[in-house]
């Protein structure tokens, strides 16, 4: 554990670390060259951000307004099926919409069940191994002013439901 | 696509509100969604503009080349279409790199600007190409070798064992990510 942690904690510095003296061997003007990169990371937010705002309101209208404990009741035939646990339904349905609201749902669930209980070592799994899928599409879409994603929602919708699937399974099968 | 969900999101979350007499929550919650878009991305400010500029560091030297050397046959076998375009294929790489290390915070800004120089031969303007199309795809799952985040929840929340998580993380995700490319090729087939 420890040295994971001193990994996490040690990764960033040594990339930046690297990189600058890199640029600096090899003799270019690295602080010009951070400059011109910064300033097109401001524009990045600047259009990035019109998308939030919208995203977010409508995810918490989602979660306020109670559908969403509605669509995990009448789901629940199909979650038994699949052996899903219907505690950790809401964080697999709040999963590829939003990061910061399946980050605080996945807390709330291990703070419920336990964090070493079979519960709490899906939602953790699911939650390291699934990324925030509408925002990111949405964001590289916005970017480039990209109207026609064609079957890329599909695509990355199904792989995520086959990754939380395989959360369950292995899990099962580790016997917890 | 998001002409479809958003609204769709929105209307039926509001009328729900109103059916079931919720509606002051529904209320409450706009204000917070809009606050919280303000702080996430002054929050995103900083560090994207500092990733942006390490970056761009990064692809003045010649250690992306090397780096982008060994994933080679793998971003020739995703992106057949871009065998001429060294410089995204550069970025490319940083962006796998970026995300390998869950550099979360570099990942996208690396990400956006590959979308920006796909975009250059793009000859619909509106519409992904293939090559953008198995980008974000990739991009959508999570290819991080240590979840960062999820560990510290769980230490901070007394687990015998944060790390115990790992290896079924990675199994999960390599399920997750080779289906995302099968059916990425799939479809990417069907639709010549």
């Amino acid at each position: 554990m420890s040295i994971i942690n001193y990994m996490s904690n040690a990764a960033m510095p040594i990339i930046i670390l690297l990189i600058i003296i890199y640029g600096l061997v090899e003799k270019n003007k690295v602080f010009d060259s951070f400059l011109i990169g910064a300033e097109e990371g401001i524009k990045i937010v600047l259009k990035i951000f019109p998308t939030l705002v919208g995203l977010f309101v409508a995810v918490g209208a989602l979660r306020s307004s109670g559908i969403l404990d509605l669509v995990i009741g009448l789901m629940s035939p199909v979650i038994n099926v699949l052996q899903i646990p219907s505690e950790i339904m809401p964080l697999a349905l709040l999963r590829p919409i939003s990061g910061s609201a399946s980050l605080a749902v996945a807390t709330d669930i291990l703070e419920q069940y336990g964090v070493d209980t079979s519960i709490g070592l899906i939602a953790s799994t699911i939650m390291g191994s699934t990324e925030t899928t509408l925002y990111t599409i949405a964001i590289y879409t916005a970017c480039v002013g990209i109207k026609n994603i064609r079957f890329v929602l599909w695509a990355a919708l199904i792989a995520d439901i086959v990754g939380m699937i395989a959360s369950v399974v292995i899990w099962r099968f580790l016997g917890v | 696509m998001l002409n479809f969900i958003w609204p769709a999101f929105i209307i039926v979350s509001f009328v729900y509100a109103f059916l079931s007499g919720n509606i002051a929550n529904v209320n409450n919650s706009i204000f917070e969604s809009t606050e919280s878009a303000v702080q996430l991305s002054i929050n995103l400010l900083g560090t994207i503009c500092l990733w942006n500029g390490i970056m761009e560091i990064a692809t003045k030297t010649s250690m992306i080349a090397k780096l982008t050397n060994l994933l080679q046959p793998i971003i020739r076998f995703l992106f057949p279409e871009i065998r001429k375009n060294d410089k995204v294929k550069k970025e490319i790489s940083m962006n796998i790199i970026a995300n390998l290390f869950g550099l979360g915070n570099a990942a996208t800004p690396t990400g956006l600007k590959v979308m920006k120089t796909l975009q250059k031969d793009n000859p619909k303007k509106d519409t992904l190409t293939n090559s953008m199309a198995m980008f974000i795809v990739i991009n959508t799952a999570s290819l991080e070798l240590i979840p960062t985040t999820v560990i510290a929840v769980r230490s901070s929340m007394g687990s015998q064992n944060p790390t115990q998580i790992l290896l079924p993380v990675w199994f999960a995700t390599i399920i997750a990510l080779i289906t995302a490319i099968i059916l990425t090729k799939i479809f990417i087939k069907r639709s010549k």
